[in-house]
């Protein structure tokens, strides 16, 4: 909501600077987004009127005029702009005047001609960003007035950026209302009278849905002169607030509509044939609208028809070949309440939001309907002229204003602060509320103006705002203190990301939305959870994996010349199974590079899959994960596996695919595992402690390169050998002693006792056992 | 008269006397541990010449014994001890060469794997986190892909409610949106939990926007107080109280103005004195009795307040940053700077 501070003052003037005026505004919920004057500072510059023009003796460019500024004699100025002529009206900054950028006007001798002030363009005013040359005034333009004056100039545009509940503020009528409430200043509304009516004919008005509109109001006026001038200050309002000018009957219902908040619409009397109706719009009934849209509607739509077709949306926007013209003669003027569920969703609906719109979806005032109607007939008459019949009037059930309890008490309650009674009959009176008092309690009415108040909660804000929201103190809560429940089986996530900080993890966030081709070739996701409106193709889709946000920032980083990239990130991940969105939040990472910062004591070497598999062995620990070799569209085939927590898939690691690496000269390790079986803890007991000490044995063995060292260690512990604590991988061997095709793998027994330190004897049965296992696999002992 | 009386006298003394001069001029000139043993022995040693004089000992008449011995011990213990010294300064010596050849370069850089870093996100909602949690607020989430009822229904924003235009949802299906806020929360935990309720949650959200200062996501934290007694000026005292926390500021300003949100009334909007203006920084009101009334909860009984951050701008106001979309760039070069 755009608006000139002058019209308000018209309306409302208080003793404000326009800072506080929108000061006060704000703090009343009526949030001034902007405010600007609507132009720069300049001074004494005036219309002037060129008398003569002569070439400048000594300067081909230039022109020495004789200018008429409204005093006796004429000023002679030296002007260098093309367009200059005799008899052309533009203004002058006299000697003295200060225009914009401290531009200061003095006489000057301009190349021996003596020059007293400057005829100016509109860029040199502030007023424009380029022109081309003078500024040439209307010829009505009075000499000698200041530009200023002229032009309203000292005025200020606020632009309010009005909530939903405040429609009563969407005219003039509305704002002015507020401030006087608010600062007790008089209102002068305008005045308007009933028209003297000339004409006996009335159209036909048949309301059909009178619950969408209990209030439609409508007549002809005619032998309109539609081609009259809108005239210069109605032209200044509307374009200050940020409407355009079209033509005069036009005009004139835009600026009913800013004044008093009412929407209204003209019909050309000509074009209509029959009566008018108001009525739901029947299936798959077209309309062409005002601005060439063409809409096909149906029962949930209202409409304004005649005998022959749809004429309009109602409330929304009129339909070509029925709005006016210049040339139009005979004018039917509507002004009607929709009601705001009948409008509400239908012009969004279409992918409109009009001015009407607007107003009607927040509520218009019911009561002012037919007052807008003679406003705007009253200012027909006076700039088009024409004669007026009666006001056809159809009436069906307003909204009902059912009285509001409002209960002092209650009022102190959820503000925190204590009121009298009398305060807040005084504030009340002062929004113009009709209340009953009795007791502690008011029965309030709401006022037709206000949709956006139907309980007692609404009211208190009512009578808060009005005190004033910075007269209510902040105070500290009073509660009874009882501690947190904090379960030991959950780890906080916050401790979880500082392990992978610690292994030098860099956490980063990113969109949840990704392309869809992302998903289908790193995730082999062809059915992502789409959005049905996504900002742009390559965020149409939900992620099903943190993958793409991971490999996308790794190549936006190498890029950017850094070699060493490790990041991990904790999100959200979506997919649709049996009709029910599955949002799982996962916890992923890549990383990229050196194994350790670029150091000077040991051979760089690059990251690979044992470097990060020991990173999500850490962030599981204490837990043992099982890791089983598996495909994943994303990884290298022979270097990807899945993660196992006990029987439960928890997560994938795996070198990237090197389809996949492109522009990578290294390889990128990912990982990803739900955050879920990351946060599970336990909560630990203590069991004793051995005062034997325990004994180790190693055990080197042969085996061939397809069997896995999990293979070995998990027959190992399956043969539940005596006193047998641990087994650990701890040398991999291939090179001279062994054959093509096989490895060495050594294995670290550790065996232990409660009761007693193992001898030999005790010892050796086990590890046949182990032996016998480790043989069954196809391992040979190494001598 | 024996022999041995007369080392008694006067030569003997001399005799003793030179032994220990030259014991200790000998000493002082070593510096080999091994030699210093060797040198040893000639005077202490078996054959040495202090211990020849002792043997001779037996040969003295009583009266005479006592005087020469303790004359020979006494010199035997100062070459004891310069002995001792001797070999204390040498092995000091050899232990500070030692170490001298140990020393190293410690402005060589330390070796090993870095260390990494939270987002600038992370690290604001843990700050907001730590801070409610203090004013003993749990902390809730709920999912993102959100019901149309709990995001827009059960917060008093009917179907056609022209907020849901304020909203720029992206819709998944006519029935489900990426949640536009993290009220929703509010919501679910209220239907499962009984007044008294303190809690925020934090999250990500999204609305169809995108430039400089608007994100298709972002993160909220929405804060939710439920109790018989707490009241607008207590919603005041709690997001003043944690806006002058948050920037560690006492004379922070924070100012409430009326403003209007579908599940709340009275509503606010906070604005927070910012480099002589004010700064819009979230949204605020008493729990809309609708929406205590969807949860069957008694609003006559129970008042609520409800409050609404956004985590970005509270990292950009505290860190400096002036471009939302860096915080989702992934660019190194700008998160490590919040390490």
């Amino acid at each position: 909501m755009k608006f000139s501070e002058n019209w308000l003052r018209s309306w409302v003037n208080p003793k404000l600077t326009s800072e506080e005026l929108g000061h006060l505004l704000t703090m009343v919920g009526l949030e001034v987004e902007e405010r600007e004057a609507v132009a720069p500072a300049f001074n004494n510059v005036v219309v002037a009127q060129v008398l003569s023009v002569e070439k400048h003796p000594d300067a081909d460019r230039l022109n020495v005029c004789q200018v008429n500024v409204g005093e006796a004699e004429p000023l002679t100025i030296v002007c260098g702009a093309s367009n200059v002529a005799v008899g052309l009206k533009v203004p002058c900054a006299r000697i003295g005047a200060v225009l914009p950028g401290e531009f200061k006007i003095k006489q000057a001798k301009v190349r021996g001609v003596s020059s007293s002030g400057m005829l100016c363009s509109a860029v040199e005013l502030g007023l424009a960003t380029e022109s081309d040359g003078l500024w040439v005034l209307p010829a009505d333009a009075p000499v000698g007035q200041l530009m200023r004056e002229y032009l309203d100039l000292d005025d200020q545009l606020f632009t309010l950026k009005l909530t939903p509940n405040r429609s009563d503020c969407s005219g003039m009528k509305g704002i002015a209302r507020e401030v006087a409430a608010l600062t007790g200043s008089e209102l002068s509304p305008v005045a308007i009278a009933a028209q003297a009516v000339a004409l006996s004919d009335q159209l036909v008005v048949t309301v059909e849905d009178k619950t969408s509109c209990p209030l439609y109001c409508g007549r002809l006026v005619r032998g309109v002169n539609a081609a009259a001038v809108t005239p210069v200050w109605m032209q200044r309002r509307l374009e200050r607030s940020g409407l355009r000018c079209i033509n005069a009957v036009v005009d004139i219902t835009n600026y009913v509509m800013m004044e008093l908040g009412q929407p209204m619409h003209a019909f050309d009397a000509a074009t209509l044939s029959g009566g008018i109706t108001v009525r739901r719009a029947i299936k798959d009934e077209a309309l062409m609208l005002l601005n060439d849209q063409a809409v096909v509607l149906d029962e949930n739509v209202l409409v304004i028809a005649d005998d022959a077709r749809v004429l309009a949306l109602a409330g929304i926007m009129g339909g070509a070949g029925s709005g006016v013209e210049t040339t139009t003669q005979d004018v039917f003027l509507e002004a009607a309440f929709f009601h705001p569920d009948a409008i509400a969703g239908r012009a969004r609906r279409f992918g409109l939001a009009t001015d009407s719109s607007f107003r009607f979806e927040r509520g218009v005032d019911f009561a002012a309907t037919r007052e807008a109607l003679e406003r705007a007939t009253q200012l027909l008459l006076e700039i088009c002229g024409g004669s007026v019949a009666e006001i056809t009037e159809v009436r069906g059930e307003l909204p009902a204003r059912a009285a509001i309890v409002l209960r002092t008490s209650r009022v102190a309650r959820v503000l925190g602060i204590s009121f009298e009674c009398s305060q807040i009959a005084q504030l009340l009176t002062r929004l113009q509320f009709e209340f009953v008092m009795s007791g502690d309690s008011f029965s309030v009415t709401p006022p037709s103006f206000r949709f956006d108040l139907s309980i007692e909660s609404d009211l208190i804000e009512e009578v808060a705002r009005l005190h004033g929201y910075d007269a209510i103190p902040a105070l500290a809560p009073h509660a009874a203190l009882t501690m947190l429940p904090d379960s030991e089986l959950q780890r906080p996530l916050s401790r979880i990301q500082q392990v992978l900080v610690a292994r030098d993890y860099q956490e980063i966030v990113s969109y949840a939305f990704v392309e869809a081709q992302t998903e289908s070739e790193l995730c082999g996701n062809d059915h992502p959870v789409a959005l049905q409106n996504p900002i742009a193709s390559n965020m149409s889709v939900m992620r099903s994996s943190l993958i793409g946000g991971l490999v996308g920032a790794l190549r936006f980083n190498l890029n950017r010349r850094q070699s060493r990239v490790r990041l991990f990130e904790v999100g959200a991940c979506f997919a649709k199974s049996d009709g029910q969105y599955v949002q799982t939040q996962r916890l992923s990472g890549i990383a990229c590079g050196a194994c350790q910062p670029e150091q000077w004591g040991a051979a760089a070497k690059a990251v690979d899959f044992y470097d990060v598999k020991a990173d999500i062995e850490a962030l599981f620990a204490p837990l043992t994960l099982r890791f089983a070799a598996a495909l994943h569209p994303a990884l290298h085939p022979g270097r990807s596996a899945q993660i196992f927590a006990g029987e439960n898939l928890v997560g994938w690691i795996g070198e990237l695919h090197p389809k996949w690496q492109r522009e990578m000269t290294q390889a990128a390790v990912w990982f990803e595992v739900e955050l879920n079986a990351l946060m599970q803890s336990r909560v630990p007991r203590m069991s004793e402690i051995s005062k034997f000490l325990p004994v180790r044995r190693d055990l080197a063995v042969l085996v061939d390169e397809s069997v896995s060292a999990q293979t070995l260690t998990d027959a190992m512990l399956a043969a539940k050998a005596d006193y047998v604590q641990e087994v650990v991988l701890f040398d991999v061997y291939r090179g001279p002693g062994v054959d093509a095709g096989k490895k060495s793998l050594a294995f670290r027994v550790s065996l232990q006792d409660t009761q007693k330190t193992l001898t030999d004897a005790e010892i050796e049965p086990g590890m046949a056992l182990l032996v016998d296992a480790l043989n069954k696999q196809g391992a040979q002992l190494r001598m | 008269m024996s022999p041995l009386f007369l080392l008694c006298n006067g030569a003997f003394m001399e005799q003793l006397q030179q032994i220990q001069e030259q014991a200790l001029n000998q000493f002082a000139l070593i510096s080999d541990e091994a030699e210093l043993e060797q040198v040893k022995a000639k005077y202490l040693g078996k054959e040495g010449a202090l211990t020849a004089l002792l043997k001779g000992l037996g040969k003295l008449s009583n009266e005479e014994r006592p005087a020469a011995g303790a004359r020979i011990n006494q010199v035997k213990q100062v070459i004891e001890a310069a002995l001792q010294q001797r070999r204390d300064t040498l092995a000091q010596a050899k232990l500070d060469a030692k170490l001298a050849a140990e020393s190293l370069d410690v402005t060589l850089p330390g070796r090993g794997i870095g260390c990494g870093g939270l987002h600038p996100v992370t690290r604001t909602l843990a700050r907001i986190e730590q801070l409610f949690h203090s004013l003993g607020f749990a902390v809730s989430s709920g999912p993102e892909i959100e019901h149309d009822f709990y995001n827009f229904t059960a917060l008093n924003i009917p179907e056609n409610h022209p907020a849901r235009a304020m909203h720029d949802t992206f819709y998944i299906d006519p029935e489900h949106v990426l949640r536009t806020h993290t009220s929703p929360v509010q919501v679910r935990y209220m239907e499962e939990n009984q007044p008294p309720l303190k809690i925020i949650s934090p999250g990500r959200v999204y609305r169809v926007d995108s430039d400089a200062t608007h994100s298709p996501m972002f993160h909220q934290v929405e804060g939710l107080w439920v109790d018989e007694h707490v009241s607008f000026a207590n919603l005041k005292g709690v997001v003043q109280d944690f806006l002058q926390r948050f920037f560690e500021q006492d004379d922070l300003q924070v100012r409430f103005r009326p403003s209007f949100f579908p599940f709340t009334e009275p509503s606010a909007e906070m604005d927070m004195s910012w480099r002589g203006g004010w700064l819009e920084i979230g949204g605020c009101g008493m729990v809309h009795p609708n929406v205590l009334k969807h949860v069957n909860i008694d609003s006559e009984k129970y008042l609520g307040f409800a409050f609404g951050l956004g985590v970005e701008r509270l990292a950009m106001l505290r860190y400096g940053v002036n471009d939302l979309r860096q915080f989702y760039e992934s660019d190194l070069r700008f998160l490590k700077q919040f390490n």
